[in-house]
């Protein structure tokens, strides 16, 4: 299985890759913003300002879903002692901690039309902030410990126990009582939400993952070239 | 028409901010990426030239090292 992990494979295929992403993410962000701004209709209880939806549920979906990927990936390299799944998590964490900070501003901006405030310490609010404070976390063990084994570990420990945040992030909503409401959105039931909005918001969604996996392929390629470098001068 | 589409019904600063924010993010973060690449490729460029014939040669028999130099601008 981890001959699909081969930094050799990944790097050869990535370099290729990622024109072919950037010109996809172009294009779909291009239909999705033409769509969201000015296809889709207005709500008729919260007017345009709905509109802001279209980049902070794409956000915060995406954000979740990378970390999850960091944490299985993490607990992979406890089980598998595969260095390359590190380099994995690694690269993917930037693009994971832009969402996250997307999806907690665009949130604040919706908040202030809607609710009347810019913050509030609701649990689905705080609960992506300690998301954040997370990746923020993940990312600084790479430059606080030089020894690469410790940075390692504690980077994996940091995404493991993170981990349990993922729940509580999803099911916020229904186990205590927040501003935000209940999932209008499920893959297993008919969605609350009308087509005429769930379409562009499934494209903004297309886009922003193509632009999370544009940045993973480069910093992919960024890191394997570091460690390389390292190998160069071992050689 | 166009003042519509700029004030959306009074909600234009929110939208247009929300929207402005994501893609200047998208922007900064794409750009310090590339310029993270640009920087170890050019490191690596620089260390590869100075290798000696028998590390250049020992580098050179490794694949991962000849596509890191094929995606690299300079030729050595």
């Amino acid at each position: 299985m981890f001959e699909y992990f081969n930094p050799y494979r990944i790097f050869k295929i990535n370099s290729n890759l990622q024109k072919i992403i950037f010109f996809c993410f172009i294009i779909v962000l291009s239909i999705g913003l033409l769509e969201a701004l000015f296809l889709s209709p207005e709500d008729y209880l919260q007017k345009d300002s709905v509109r802001i939806m279209y980049v902070h549920v794409p956000s915060a979906w995406i954000s979740v879903g990378i970390f999850s990927l960091i944490a299985i990936l993490s607990l992979s390299v406890f089980l598998f002692k595969n260095k390359n799944l590190i380099l994995i998590s690694k690269s993917l964490a930037p693009s994971g901690m832009l969402f996250t900070l997307i999806a907690l501003v665009t949130g604040s901006i919706w908040g202030k039309p809607t609710w009347g405030t810019w913050w509030a310490w609701d649990a689905r609010i705080t609960s992506m902030l300690i998301l954040f404070i997370l990746y923020v976390l993940y990312i600084l063990t790479f430059r606080i410990f030089e020894d690469q084994d410790k940075s390692n570990k504690i980077s994996s420990i940091i995404a493991i126990i993170g981990a349990i945040n993922i729940p509580i992030i999803k099911f916020s909503v229904d186990w205590w009582n927040t501003l935000h409401q209940p999932a209008s959105i499920s893959l297993t039931e008919k969605s609350a939400i009308d087509s005429s909005m769930l379409i562009p918001l499934i494209i903004m969604t297309a886009a922003f993952a193509l632009f999370s996996f544009l940045i993973f392929l480069m910093k992919y390629n960024t890191e394997l070239i570091k460690v390389k470098n390292k190998g160069l001068k071992r050689l | 028409m166009i003042s519509d589409l700029i004030s959306m019904n009074g909600y234009g600063a929110y939208v247009w901010s929300a929207f402005a924010f994501t893609l200047i993010s998208f922007s900064s973060l794409y750009f310090i990426i590339k310029l993270q690449l640009k920087k170890e490729q050019k490191r690596f460029e620089e260390n590869f030239s100075a290798l000696t014939e028998e590390k250049y040669n020992v580098a050179i028999s490794q694949e991962i090292y000849k596509e890191i130099l094929k995606n690299s601008s300079a030729k050595i």
